[in-house]
């Protein structure tokens, strides 16, 4: 993929999901993406609606080694120069969903009208002209927040940003960063 | 660098196919004898396409989840449904192939650009490819070839059987003799749309290459242009720029047809390839739906969970929580919400919500 010469490579995603509250702001500005043709590719959802209202959000993580690549029958989801894991190619998509079932973080869609994959690209259409997500650029309470690494220490001296994680016995590596405690390199799911 | 491994199986597989196709236009030109010699440039770049085209994809169909895909669709059609599932197959096939009607809801626009240029395409190769091979052609009757005033019989022949007869001048031979010229009209209409599509959508200017995208747009122009200059030529300038039409056209037909396994064009190949995943989910929910551990819900056939199971395991992807249970046994809902809470309990346990 041929990308402009704008993307700023020291800016970087972070999100920290228990400041999500549900405003669904991120939902609304993801469909002004012109890469996603109007469709959001945010998720907010309940965590566990029988027990608390927190909601939880969650873009693609953008894996170093994508599942979502690996398990594609049709090779149609690539990885560009700068880490950004793009959306399915729609020439070659057959909508089989196995990336949708297969991602660890429960990110692609599958847009049953459309008969294709469709996943959060990190909005390439800013990104690479240098600009922020759109979905960073509207939220209120800092759950999605895209900046340089030395900003967000300042803003959060007491969090660190994790970029591993474990699935089972599944070690994953992201370019996406979800703020953590101070002090911890790796988070465990289903610990 | 360039490094390149021989895939020696797609090898094998591509040779026997390509030695197949020689022996077929050997048998369908009735050892050449009704191969048009003015094609030859063309055949060498078709036997090159089969050669590239088969080799690509046995390389394809070796990647676990293509074989999967390709090896659970005949599996389900031969089953003991095959009636039901055969309906389904042709159904789809004429839907989503012939007339791709999954990209309409894409837009409206897109689906007409697409399925012009398809259908362009689809008429030219049905014609161009038997008639290279030598497995068409074309006679006068001699019977009426011999009265100057009487109405003249042309003959068309497959793999050298007389298959039917019509009459010069008349409807059918108008559309017979022109159907490549249609062909590229509707191909040139079908790239112009997309063409403007490629300028005016801002997310396909972003991530568009020309390689990839506007190559294959330009190609197609190039043969359909070319291709027509070589019709008007002859029709009306007198055949004056006959050799450079044929030359240019051959030219750009050729870069398409050996470019086919490398480029965009691949995706005409891997298309069919939608039609066994009607197949597969069809067959997945006749069998049982998965239930998500966390939200409660069905979300995708257990086929299938068990068979993403399978499957990373072969690709050295280990989702494995404990004996029971696996990460795949969670929804895409259900998955973000695990995350959720392991972050939460990180949090909690640091004394910390925010910070």
């Amino acid at each position: 993929m041929e990308t402009a010469n704008f993307y700023k490579t020291e800016m970087e995603f972070f999100i920290d999901m228990q400041r999500c509250i549900g405003c669904q702001a991120c939902v609304v500005a993801c469909a002004e993406c012109e890469t996603n043709g109007q469709d959001s590719m945010i998720h907010v959802n309940y965590v566990d609606r029988a027990h608390t209202i927190q909601t939880t959000v969650q873009v693609c993580m953008h894996c170093e080694d994508p599942v979502c690549a690996r398990v594609c029958p049709a090779d149609a989801i690539s990885k560009d120069e700068f880490g950004v894991v793009h959306t399915a190619n729609t020439a070659r998509c057959i909508g089989c969903s196995n990336c949708v079932m297969a991602c660890p973080f429960g990110v692609p869609f599958k847009q049953e009208k459309y008969d294709l994959m469709m996943k959060c690209n990190l909005c390439y259409d800013r990104t690479s002209a240098g600009k922020k997500p759109m979905c960073a650029t509207v939220c209120p309470s800092g759950a999605l927040y895209y900046g340089t690494r030395e900003g967000m220490r300042k803003m959060r001296p007491q969090s660190d940003p994790v970029n591993h994680f474990l699935f089972g016995k599944e070690a994953v590596t992201t370019k996406v960063n979800i703020m953590m405690p101070k002090g911890a390199t790796m988070l465990k799911v289903h610990g | 660098m360039f490094s390149y491994h021989l895939n020696k199986k797609a090898f094998a597989i591509a040779t026997a196919a390509t030695l197949l196709l020689v022996a077929l236009v050997f048998i369908g030109s009735r050892k050449l004898q009704n191969f048009d010699a003015a094609l030859i440039a063309y055949l060498f770049g078709t036997v090159f396409a089969t050669f590239g085209i088969v080799y690509r994809y046995a390389v394809w169909l070796q990647r676990p989840p293509t074989w999967l895909y390709f090896k659970r669709t005949w599996q389900i059609l031969f089953s003991g449904r095959f009636l039901p599932y055969l309906w389904l197959f042709l159904r789809k096939s004429v839907r989503n192939i012939g007339f791709q009607y999954f990209i309409r809801s894409r837009g409206a626009r897109r689906w007409w650009g697409h399925f012009l240029m398809a259908t362009g395409c689809m008429l030219a190769f049905a014609v161009t490819i038997p008639l290279t091979l030598g497995w068409i052609h074309f006679t006068m009757d001699p019977a009426t070839g011999l009265d100057p005033a009487g109405v003249k019989l042309y003959e068309a022949h497959v793999f050298g059987f007389r298959v039917f007869t019509f009459k010069l001048g008349s409807i059918i031979a108008s559309l017979v003799f022109n159907i490549l010229s249609w062909s590229s009209w509707l191909v040139i209409i079908g790239v112009a749309l997309f063409m403007f599509r490629r300028f005016t959508n801002g997310g396909l200017i972003a991530t568009q290459s020309f390689g990839g995208d506007w190559l294959p747009l330009v190609l197609l122009v190039a043969i359909s242009v070319t291709g027509l200059g070589l019709a008007y030529d002859y029709s009306f300038l007198g055949g004056t720029a006959y050799e450079f039409m044929a030359v240019t056209h051959a030219v750009t037909v050729i870069i398409f047809l050996v470019w086919i396994p490398f480029g965009k064009f691949f995706h005409i190949i891997q298309r069919p390839a939608q039609i066994g995943v009607y197949l597969y989910h069809a067959e997945g929910r006749r069998k049982g739906m998965a239930v998500c551990r966390h939200t409660g819900k069905e979300f995708t056939s257990k086929q299938h969970v068990d068979d993403l199971k399978a499957l990373t395991k072969e690709l050295g992807i280990d989702f494995t929580i404990n004996e029971n249970t696996s990460h795949l046994d969670y929804s895409p809902e259900g998955k973000r919400s695990a995350l959720a809470q392991a972050h939460l309990k990180a949090r909690e346990s640091s004394g910390r919500y925010f910070g």
